[in-house]
């Protein structure tokens, strides 16, 4: 484990719930580790297994995709559910092809939780930390 | 040919450049590949900042922005705007959060830096891909539906109907006025409550536009922001509306020649018949039969009396729900509360011990409508002497509600006062802190104190029964660093205002946001008070959150003023980001339409693809994620955006 | 001047390919007289100096089929490029890495542990395995060196056509020869078949509901297939939705569900992915626990949805230049 580690995390995150909480932690000025950027979708639906591959293979360490609380709190009424039902399969595949499904996060963090997002920045990025760097030929790609 | 972008990266005063190393950023970002021109400036979101913009489009023939600044809910606009002024198409910016997702969340000035370095970058990378995205508007439905008739709802109501606007006002309760038209007197004034509602509730009634619907719940909204769909369910009260004439007689001929029921209307302590009206100036002036305890529902054998005696003979057994349907352009959510069920909190005896009462009940007894006639009274009829007042009941408790209510020190002194000069008893009340922050409550305060009441700093313990029915409230006296015993007749919790019990329910027909404990969302604290997240839906009052009656109109009015501003602008811009679907990808395997959620996609058998309709279509995203083909793309979150955007917060 | 001369070639290969290409029955006595078959290990006897000896560019277009698994095989395909014009990768396993793709492992260690020591097959008491040098009595024996996984053929040499199944079905096969003979090039990495998914020309596809919802997903060895419904929606796991038509779906009409050998269609940067996207979506349920559970039966998602493109894969897909 390497001190100096510093991981590369992206976090996707819904814009109707997890966006609001993160602009709602900003506003709160609620500090927490920078190894995470946000990028968002409108809905966690969108969310394509692809990114979460290209992710690690350009750099991420680990991957955070959060959006709104089943089971209603969806903008777009399942959107959350088609996600999780994706991520269920991704995180096997993931093991299976020698990725720790450790470093995928799935969360789901309401609007008005941003105290709930520092935690899971934090302890997320003290996870990863601790796993170390990613090491598999998917980051040896390059495109 | 290549793009060229501008870069521009707000100071904002010092809430970014404190942290970020704005100048070390921008030059950083002016070396990226196609950035044309970077800039620093202290206020982007300021005239000259968006000025800059303009002016840089035409000088340096920028076709895409980034603007690195607060956030895009905040200014999404506002930039977008600037560029259409600029000529280009507003979709051909990208915002980019150093704010609230860098400089205000990062605590090493170096590591922030870094962060806006890598945001921006990916900004940068992202806007490339961005293709001019063109909206269509639509007209806006000029009614306006209010779900709600409490004092916020009222108050919309008649701001929205005297402007011209049609108002649908749709009440649950039989009678409109919410908990304000329990209340006796309103703090600090002292002003009758209903004195000064009833008027408000009657210039409802005889208002030309709006259309009441009370006893009545919304069942369903369909459609969008302009031009909703709403169902409202209208449950039978037995009495016809159109009929009844407001003479009461039926529930002075009830088979039942007493009260027998408990009065949810008088909070638990006064009784009703099945028959009933809140109270007797209760609008609509029509009561409402309740078919739990009403014999005729219960048995089937009623003598019906109240039929018999009804002059217009307005009761109707067989009357069924009724489903309404209305088009609105904008909805306002004025909800509303209820306050802590204080038996929760077992130590103070509530519901166990007698004489134990909580505020909303004390109304009841002061009010001189309720079911005391305005006698405060214990429960064996006699007058008490010495009365405990006990605040912060379920608020300010973490094992609780850990926020606190506002008005219920208020409402405390109010009710020592009024103890205080209707009986003379000896009050005290046990405070932690008195919160008196409105216009002339600290005077009121003041006044109080002078009145003789006793003050005692501290906790509460436990209520234990005593000799001769009376009560021994056992406290931390801080203030003299002692545990102490009192003895007295009567005890009124300060309970705390809560959300409804089926407030889950009802935010998801509405389809608004809450907070955890389920008070109604607003999309920004500061500046959009009375906005929810989802498009023309806005909030009023309690449901916010717990404040007093003046913030209460204040806000009502200004949910009303928004409301106005939504359909007077008379068009509403479409979704942006719909989708695409390319007929000359897509294979017609038909997983686009099986996940849409909105039944916007439909299948074309004799081109064997599937198309969308994009006034249905709300953005989500979900059929770009799942297309096999990649054929669909979704306006400003392709897959060639994500991609680079994903990859620019990585690396280089 | 003579025909245009072509070669063929089999690197980590069934022969199934070879197969196929003979597969086009009559239509094969149009294509031997229409080149000079230079280069057919599988028909013809065949030296490593038969192609070191041609000119640079002296066959018109070469037809690779089979993985990228050790030296030998790059030294050849780097051979070939050197020789052809045109380099075609034919079938899966050259386009994508095919089915030995599926034979990724940690490092190479692990690689000669799992398939000569610990498999599940294995009978190897004296643990033998292989070296890539061996010396005795002043004789030296090499054999090429393994490559610590499968790669596409793409990831070692320049391909300008790729030819997609496994095997390319005859059509696919000949509508590439006619192509090349005919002049009309097309643009460099253009895959034959199909522009469109296979649920296209699907002829199920008219039975499928607008809405395919599934409530859980069964092997096809678990349910009685109603040849005339769509297998997808019958709750069979078939990847026709995301993988390349053309084939005229032969697996279809033998009462399979597809199983993604022609792998995907441009602009899917991730075949598996996008499978694991849409089966994922399409099951029918609101609760967590019940999502789990059932997607749990799924009993080896890599190896199902990355059946015949592991190695082109975003987990290892390197540029050309870019490997070991």
């Amino acid at each position: 484990m390497n001190d100096n580690f510093e991981p590369k995390i992206v976090a996707i995150f819904c814009y109707w719930c997890t966006t609001q909480a993160a602009e709602l932690a900003g506003t709160s000025r609620m500090t927490y580790a920078p190894n995470v950027k946000i990028v968002k979708t409108m809905c966690t639906g969108r969310v394509d297994p692809q990114f979460i591959l290209w992710a690690f293979r350009n750099g991420a360490d680990g991957v955070i995709v959060s959006g709104c609380h089943p089971p209603s709190d969806c903008h777009y009424e399942d959107g959350n559910f088609k996600w999780f039902r994706k991520y269920v399969l991704l995180s096997k595949t993931l093991e299976q092809a020698g990725i720790d499904p450790k470093r995928l996060r799935q969360e789901w963090i309401s609007a008005s939780e941003a105290d709930k997002l520092k935690k899971v920045i934090t302890e997320f990025t003290e996870e990863i930390k601790a796993l170390g760097p990613l090491k598999h030929p998917i980051r040896e790609g390059g495109d | 040919m290549e793009n060229r972008i501008g870069v521009y990266i707000c100071h904002c005063g010092t809430n970014i450049a404190g942290k970020v190393d704005v100048e070390k950023v921008r030059e950083y970002a002016s070396h990226l590949k196609n950035v044309v021109i970077a800039r620093t400036y202290m206020f982007m979101c300021s005239e000259p900042g968006q000025e800059m913009i303009i002016k840089d489009i035409k000088e340096y023939g920028l076709n895409r922005i980034v603007v690195a600044a607060c956030t895009e809910t905040l200014h999404g606009h506002t930039f977008r705007e600037a560029a259409k002024k600029g000529g280009l198409n507003p979709y051909l910016v990208q915002m980019v959060s150093i704010r609230e997702f860098d400089s205000w969340v990062t605590e090493n000035k170096e590591e922030a830096t870094e962060k806006a370095k890598s945001l921006i970058r990916a900004g940068v990378y992202r806007v490339n891909y961005h293709r001019p995205v063109e909206t269509t508007t639509y007209p806006v439905n000029s009614n306006v539906l209010i779900v709600g008739a409490g004092i916020a709802g009222i108050t919309a109501a008649l701001v929205l109907a005297d402007a011209g606007k049609h108002v649908y006002l749709v009440e649950r309760q039989g009678f409109i006025g919410g908990n304000m038209a329990k209340f006796d007197k309103t703090f600090p004034t002292l002003d009758c409550a209903s004195c000064i509602l009833t008027p408000k509730m009657s210039a409802v009634k005889n208002n030309p536009n709006i259309t009441l619907y009370t006893y009545s719940d919304v069942e369903k909204i369909d459609g969008f922001v302009g031009n909703f769909d709403v169902t409202i369910n209208r449950r039978p009260r037995y009495v016809r509306e159109d009929l009844c004439i407001g003479c009461l007689s039926c529930i002075e001929n009830c088979v039942y020649k007493e009260p027998k029921f408990i009065s949810e209307f008088d909070e638990g302590i006064g009784k009703r018949k099945p028959v009933y009206v809140s109270f007797p100036q209760a609008i609509p002036l029509v009561p409402v039969i309740d078919p739990e305890t009403c014999i005729q529902f219960r048995t089937g054998k009623c003598v019906q009396t109240c039929l018999k005696g009804c002059p217009t003979k307005a009761i109707d057994f067989s009357m069924k729900e009724e489903k309404v349907n209305v088009k609105v352009g904008a909805i306002i959510a004025a909800t509303g509360f209820k306050v802590f069920d204080a038996s929760r909190d077992s130590k103070y005896g509530y519901g166990k011990l007698p004489n134990v009462f909580t505020t909303i009940q004390m109304e009841r007894m002061l009010n001189s409508a309720g079911p005391t006639g305005g006698e405060i009274r214990l429960q064996d009829g006699s007058v008490p002497k010495e009365v405990a007042i006990i605040n912060c009941v379920g608020s300010r408790n973490e094992n609780f509600n850990a926020y606190c209510s506002r008005v219920c020190c208020m409402i405390g002194l109010k009710h020592a006062h009024m103890i205080k000069d209707r009986i003379g008893a000896d009050v005290t009340i046990f405070y932690t802190d008195i919160r008196a922050n409105g216009k002339g409550y600290e005077e009121f305060y003041r006044k109080i104190m002078l009145e003789g009441v006793n003050f005692v700093r501290g906790e509460v313990a436990s209520i234990i029964p005593s000799e001769n029915n009376r009560l021994t409230i056992i406290f931390e006296d801080t203030l003299l660093s002692r545990v102490r015993k009192k003895e007295v007749d009567m005890v009124i919790l300060n309970v705390g205002l809560e959300p409804h019990d089926d407030w889950e329910d009802v935010r998801k027909v509405l389809n608004l946001t809450c907070t955890k404990e389920g008070w109604l969302m607003e999309k920004h604290p500061k500046l959009a008070p009375v906005t929810s997240l989802s498009d023309g839906r806005f909030i009023a009052g309690a449901a916010q959150f717990p404040k007093d009656i003046p913030d209460t109109v204040a806000q009502a009015e200004a949910a009303a003023a928004e409301a106005m501003s939504l359909v007077d602008r008379g068009v509403v811009e479409s979704e942006p980001n719909v989708i695409s679907i390319d007929e000359n990808k897509c294979s017609g395997c038909k997983m686009c339409i099986s996940v849409c959620p909105f039944n916007a996609i439909t299948y074309n058998e004799e081109k064997n693809i599937a198309e969308v309709n994009i006034g249905l279509c709300k953005g989500c995203g979900a059929c770009n994620a799942v297309c096999p083909s990649g054929a669909i793309s979704q306006n400003n979150y392709t897959d060639d955006e994500l991609f680079a955007e994903i990859m620019g917060v990585l690396r280089e | 001047m003579g025909k245009p001369k072509v070669g063929f070639y089999w690197f980590a290969s069934c022969g199934g390919c070879e197969e196929s290409q003979v597969d086009i029955a009559d239509k094969l006595i149009d294509v031997v007289n229409a080149v000079d078959i230079a280069i057919w290990p599988v028909a013809l006897d065949f030296k490593d100096s038969d192609l070191e000896k041609l000119e640079d560019g002296e066959l018109v277009a070469c037809f690779l089929n089979g993985a990228i698994t050790n030296s030998e095989h790059r030294k050849i395909a780097e051979l070939f490029r050197k020789k052809s014009k045109y380099v075609i990768a034919y079938g899966a396993c050259s386009y994508m890495g095919g089915i030995p793709g599926l034979e990724v492992s940690k490092d190479k260690e692990s690689l000669i542990e799992r398939v000569y020591l610990k498999g599940d097959i294995v009978v190897n008491p004296d643990k033998v395995v292989p070296v890539q040098e061996f010396k005795e009595d002043g004789v030296r024996i090499e054999i090429p060196e393994i490559y610590e996984r499968p790669y596409s053929l793409d990831e070692v040499i320049d391909v300008d056509f790729y030819v997609p199944g496994c095997p390319p079905t005859p059509n696919v096969f000949l509508d590439a020869v006619n192509t090349l003979l005919s002049g009309k090039i097309p643009e460099k990495g253009y895959v034959f078949g199909s522009r469109k998914s296979l649920c296209n020309e699907c002829p199920l596809n008219k039975t499928k509901p607008e809405k395919v919802l599934v409530k859980e997903f069964k092997r096809p060895h678990e349910v009685i297939l109603d040849p005339e419904k769509c297998y997808l929606a019958q709750g069979v796991i078939c990847l026709g939705p995301v993988t390349r038509g053309g084939c005229d779906s032969l697996c279809i009409k033998g009462g399979m569900p597809c199983t993604g050998c022609f792998g995907p269609l441009e602009g899917i940067k991730d075949y598996g992915a996008k499978a694991i996207s849409y089966i994922a979506s399409i099951l029918d349920s609101k609760d967590l626990d019940e999502i789990r559970k059932t997607l749990e039966k799924i009993p080896d998602p890599l190896g199902t949805f990355y059946r015949y493109s592991l190695p082109r894969s975003l987990f290892y897909k390197k540029r050309v230049g870019d490997k070991k």
